[in-house]
């Protein structure tokens, strides 16, 4: 293929579009001001006739970019979805005749609005071009697993079944994790009604006979450095030996902790070693091995034990957990088997608020436990005291609302799980580099990295909430704020032995994913497929390091020059770093400062005294342009002046666009981003936030124009905001109207 | 559907809600070939019918378009939809699977334009709304319907009405003799990803869900938070149209009852403290919510929405599975009966609404399934050996939330790979 441009410009004329607008005048528009080089119109271009018609103009007529003025890029994408082009789509269904009255009097704005969209389509094409796969696309189909208990087992022995060679690294001397050290296991099958073998045995044999795992014991991962396909690892041996090999992508299966009980000494732990966590009873089970379990003070058997549930968890105390670890009420009732298996006659009591044993498997064995004998009782426990026989339990039985207090041979605290997520890259100790503020530094605690990524936003996965390396998106459990590397277990949320498997298996599936769009370059969701990346101009760079701090996914670094490093792998093509860039040398070659910017250029601005203003709408490409087009579709209108922009996020909005709307004479800008803060709902994280705080600083350009504040607005904008979405439009027509035309239109 | 290829390298997705959606995404992103049949003219299932998700409160619409990008933008993947699997034969690595397609009577050149919803009359209960609304025989099922593209309803064939609709489309894309069709593919996995479905409660027969119109179930109760649904988006009562913000909810409607469904569903507790939060956004401090449960299941970290619906003075919780309810005549308003278990109080309280939060049921019946899998007693698919190439994704294997089912979905594509993988390590 040459590489003469040669843009083809198509114009729909079904869905009313021929009836509504003058589409002679548009293709004019297209040719003369849009400079297309051929320019056709249809009666039904999403028909296969249409579409053979593109198609063979780019086989036969050597079009190489395609402007469609049609319907919305959100429909149709299937019938308009070219190879080896680039493709720009006009909104006039959705964007125009859809929003506008089908009135005589109302042609002369519609058409405008059209003519204005054609204007946007071909400028935006004239500066896109088809990207082109990146140089650092990378093949590798290793797997590094980082953590060798039931979860990195799991995840290991899954991926080498679908062909994918692993890499185990464990920091202690045996695979297992913390289920190495259980008696017994939750049931996992039908019927659910008793305790089964852990089956750790047999996955470590397993994973010793697979001819795809490695596994390295004693050992750590001591650094992390490259990107999906061409990660870098150095695993070291306690003894200090260590060997660098190279990954596709890593799954981080670092576990959890068990809480710390001696923090409950109200429960009596520490008192008396016949107060144990639900660790603690699991090591007893081991040592009576299914003969009478015994207590640890004196060795006499136990003939009455009770349960505490949520132990130092689901609670607002300080030094408590305030979430709920998930298998604690299963655990115990497991635990209570235990006994009751043994021998029917021992009193086993679990005190509860709520039982909390979901699902059909947790239901059943919640009844087998009833059917076993087990007491459940809802209670409150204040206090766990020792008495001259052992401890005993004081609780306020809910139900007969009465103070009970009863012996015990043996109490078990449902303490709660503790993630083993790593360094806490959001804590301020972390900008070692920067001017910290020391009173306000959280008091140190050592907390050892577990992946030594040498990023430069910091050497772990970023925490969610409560130390868990969680996703934030309910849609999107694994979605990572580190292209490539997948938390999987109870680091990512609290959860029992069954659940942690699945979860290692679906994480194992997105690494493997990771490391095929590795192989092509293209982007993982939510814009998957994408092989765009941003690139930089390096003389223009100012070293300002806005790109490297502000990327929400830690994809740039810096080399050693200080210019930034962009690793495509990671990059997640949300346009972030180009909205931060005060010089605007970074660009993707599909969207950039110029695909956008010479949109908004291209739309016609007449005089100031015509009244009819512009308004420039930059609206997020999954939400806020979504609400439009849905607005649209159920007949919502809105004014004729707006001029609606989708953008990929809006992290990308570079304020030199609403510098240049400014100068070029719009009236009004209006953002739309995704909600922003601690329920975020910005599919790139913190893109719109990030928006919001640059935007929040655009008064200073509007006081410097001696233009009113009001005629930029930034809001969030959910996808079912299907009627505000058209009414913060009209508000800001509205806004227009009362403070007047913008006195730069030239 | 003739143009679909498959072989035993293909992976079959049966069901096209989120998990069956996220299964065909995630396997199809790998690179895998994906068939992805629907009964229903669109893809969503039930998450598209909700509001907003729990915890966060955030709109189920906004991660469906995110995966119809992914979908839209994946060569790899084939949808059908209004297609159901009536047989499977073979075993792992190679499945004979007959698929039948009913007629939407509208095809590919639809562009969604909506004229033909504007020629007709005829209306019909939309499936979307549980029924609570009417929709028209030429219709779109809902607003973010995939593929985009109108149905007509069955019962509207061989109706005047149909003929409007058919001659109010320029674009061809009525097709009133489209006939059911059937063809038999061949594919190396299989992931069934058929969900569930919202107990019937009318079988919960001292709740009078089938008598008192102010008795509805939880999902009804989602569908009048839609601006574009049945109630405009009000919290109201059915019998008159009355704001209703005295609402008590009734926990284990149907789950954890041997008379019902003996398991616990999961979602309902969640469920509901989430819907109490829709009133706090409808009436401000203008409401009461009175929750009846066994225990709350808020389980893991998100306990904390638990704790954070505690704090809302308007919400109380009676520990108390109730007994019955009648209808005070005069009122309308349900009166619930039972004894409160902590402290022993009976009450016969008045309310002016009553939400079940009705159970999850396996769509697909323990003996319907086209071919034996191992199904546990309550009817879901349990992971087993037994099963081939054949793995269960979301709530056909489980009673499970969104982000969990979503989690399901992505390891069964992996099991779904694996098997394919194998095939095409031994055939090259």
């Amino acid at each position: 293929m040459s590489d003469e441009i040669k843009v083809g410009a198509y114009i729909c004329k079904g869905c009313g579009l021929g009836e509504r607008l003058d589409c002679g005048q548009l293709a004019t528009i297209a040719e003369r001001e849009g400079k297309a080089n051929l320019v056709r119109e249809h009666d039904f271009l999403c028909n296969a006739e249409g579409v053979a018609m593109i198609q063979n103009d780019i086989d036969n007529e050597g079009v190489n970019k395609v402007m469609i003025a049609a319907c919305s890029r959100r429909s149709k994408t299937e019938a308009f979805n070219f190879e080896n082009v680039a493709i720009s789509r006009a909104n006039l269904r959705e964007g125009v005749i859809w929003v506008r009255p089908d009135e005589d009097e109302a042609r002369e704005l519609t058409q405008e609005m059209a003519a204005d969209y054609v204007r946007m389509g071909c400028a935006e094409i004239k500066y896109m071009t088809l990207p082109h796969v990146s140089e650092e696309a990378a093949s590798n189909n290793s797997l590094l697993v980082v953590g060798g208990g039931i979860v990195g087992m799991t995840a290991a022995i899954e991926a080498a079944a679908a062909g994918y060679p692993v890499t185990l690294v464990e920091k202690g001397g045996v695979l297992g994790g913390s289920a190495h050290d259980e008696y017994k296991r939750i049931p996992e099958s039908m019927p659910y009604a008793d305790p089964e073998d852990t089956g750790v045995a047999d996955m470590v044999a397993k994973v010793q006979a697979d001819s795809k795992i490695t596994v390295h014991l004693n050992s750590t991962t001591t650094k992390t450095s490259g990107a999906p396909g061409r990660f870098s690892a150095d695993i070291s041996t306690e003894s200090g030996s260590t060997t660098t090999e190279n990954f596709g992508a890593i799954i981080m299966a670092s576990g959890a902790r068990n809480y710390d009980a001696s923090q409950l000494p109200e429960l009596g732990y520490g008192k008396t070693p016949d107060v144990v966590d639900q660790a603690g009873l699991e090591k007893l089970a081991m040592e009576a091995n299914g003969g009478p379990i015994k207590r640890p003070s004196d060795g006499k058997e136990v003939g009455n034990v009770v349960f505490v549930q949520c132990a130092g968890q689901r609670s607002t105390e300080e030094g408590h957990l305030p979430y709920c670890s998930g298998h604690c009420c299963l655990t115990s009732i497991k635990q209570a088997m235990y006994f009751k298996d043994q021998n029917p006659q021992i009193d086993t009591n679990i005190i509860y608020s709520d039982l909390r044993t979901p699902g059909a498997g947790g239901e059943d064995f919640y009844r087998s436990g009833q059917q076993k004998g087990i007491t459940f009782t809802k209670g409150k426990v204040s206090e766990v005291t020792v008495g001259a026989n052992g401890p005993e339990v004081k609780f306020n039985d809910l139900i007969l609302d009465q103070q009970v207090n009863e012996k015990a041979d043996l109490v078990v605290l449902a303490t709660g799980q503790i993630p083993n997520s790593g360094v806490d890259i959001d804590l301020p100790v972390a900008a070692a580099d920067e001017d910290v503020d020391l009173d306000n530094l959280v008091p140190e605690v050592k907390v050892d990295s577990i992946l030594n990524l040498t990023y430069r936003q910091g050497p772990d996965l970023p925490h969610l909430k409560y130390g868990f390396n969680d996703s934030h998106f309910i849609c999107f459990p694994y979605e990572t704020r580190r292209t490539g590397i997948y938390s999987a277990g109870p680091v990512r949320r609290p959860m029992d032995m069954a659940q942690a498997k699945e979860d290692a298996t679906g994480a194992a599936l997105k690494a493997i994913q990771a490391l095929e769009n590795a192989k092509l370059g293209r982007a993982a969701h939510p814009r998957s497929g994408d092989l765009s990346f941003p690139s930089f101009r390096k003389e223009g760079c100012t070293q300002c390091k806005r790109c490297t701090v502000e990327c929400p996914f830690g994809a740039i670094d810096e080399d050693e020059e200080r210019y930034p490093q962009f690793n495509e792998a990671r990059c997640r093509r949300c346009g972030t770093c180009m909205g931060a860039c005060p010089v605007r040398v970074i660009s993707f070659e599909n969207y950039s400062v110029e695909t956008v910017g010479q949109q908004l250029k291209n739309v016609d601005i007449p005089d100031e005294f015509d009244e009819k203003p512009r308004i420039l709408v930059l609206a997020c490409e999954n939400d806020a342009y979504p609400a439009l087009d849905m607005a649209a579709q159920n007949g919502n209108h809105y004014s004729p002046f707006a001029r609606v922009i989708p953008v990929r996020c809006l992290g990308s909005v570079n304020t030199i666009w609403v510098t240049d709307a400014l100068n070029s004479g719009y009236d009004g800008i209006i953002l739309m981003g995704c909600q922003k803060g601690e329920n975020y709902q910005c599919h790139f994280v913190k893109g719109s936030e990030i928006a919001h705080v640059r935007m929040s600083k655009i008064d200073d350009t509007l006081q410097s124009l001696s233009l009113e504040e009001e005629r930029v607005s930034t809001y969030e904008v959910a996808i079912t905001d299907i009627e505000r979405a058209p009414q913060l439009i009209n508000d800001m027509a509205e806004t227009v109207e009362r403070v007047g035309m913008s006195p730069f239109k030239f | 559907m003739s143009d679909v290829i498959a072989t035993n390298q293909t992976i079959l997705v049966v069901g096209g809600g989120i998990s069956g959606v996220t299964a065909a995404i995630e396997a199809a992103e790998c690179g895998k070939q994906v068939i992805l049949v629907e009964k229903n003219p669109s893809l969503g299932g039930r998450v598209s019918q909700l509001y907003k998700y729990f915890p966060k409160l955030c709109f189920p619409s906004c991660g469906m378009e995110i995966n119809l990008r992914r979908m839209k933008a994946n060569r790899n993947l084939n949808i059908l939809t209004m297609t159901e699997v009536s047989a499977v034969s073979g075993e792992s690595g190679n499945y004979s699977v007959t698929l039948k397609t009913s007629p939407r009577y509208v095809n590919e050149n639809c562009t969604a334009c909506g004229e033909c919803e504007k020629a007709v009359e005829s209306e019909f209960d939309s499936e979307y709304d549980y029924g609570m609304k009417k929709r028209k025989g030429a219709y779109l099922p809902f607003n973010m319907s995939y593929p985009q593209r109108y149905v007509i309803d069955p019962a509207m064939i061989g109706t005047p009405d149909a003929q409007n609709a058919k001659n109010a489309c320029k674009y061809g894309a009525i097709d009133l003799d489209m006939q059911e069709s059937e063809t038999t593919l061949t594919v190396g996995a299989i992931v069934w990803a058929t969900g569930w479905q919202p107990y019937d409660a009318d079988k919960i027969q001292p709740y009078g869900h089938d008598r008192y119109d102010n008795v509805v179930s939880s999902v009804e109760f989602e569908r009048m938070l839609d601006p574009f649904g049945p109630t405009g988006g009000k919290i109201v009562r059915p019998s008159d149209g009355k704001e209703a913000k005295d609402v008590a909810f009734i926990q284990c409607a149907g789950s954890r009852d041997r008379n019902h469904l003996s398991h616990c569903s999961r979602i309902c507790c969640m469920a509901t403290l989430k819907q109490t939060t829709y009133l706090r956004e409808k009436y401000a401090d203008d409401f009461k919510a009175s929750v009846y449960y066994i225990d709350i299941r808020a389980i893991d970290r998100i306990d904390d929405f638990y704790q954070k619906v505690q704090d809302d003075e308007n919400v109380s919780f009676i520990k108390s599975k109730v007994a019955s309810i009648t209808e005070d005549k005069d009122t309308g308003n349900p009166v619930l009966h039972g004894v409160d278990t902590e402290g022993y109080n009976r009450y016969d309280n008045p309310h002016d609404l009553v939400v079940l939060a009705v159970g999850m049921e396996p769509s697909v019946s323990k003996d319907s399934f086209p071919i034996d899998v191992v199904v546990n007693d309550s009817g879901f698919i349990e992971a087993d050996e037994k099963n081939g190439g054949i793995f269960a994704a979301g709530c056909s294997s489980d009673a499970l939330d969104v982000n969990r089912a979503v989690q399901s979905a992505t390891a069964s594509a992996l099991r779904a790979i694996q098997v394919v993988n194998r095939v095409a390590g031994t055939e090259g």
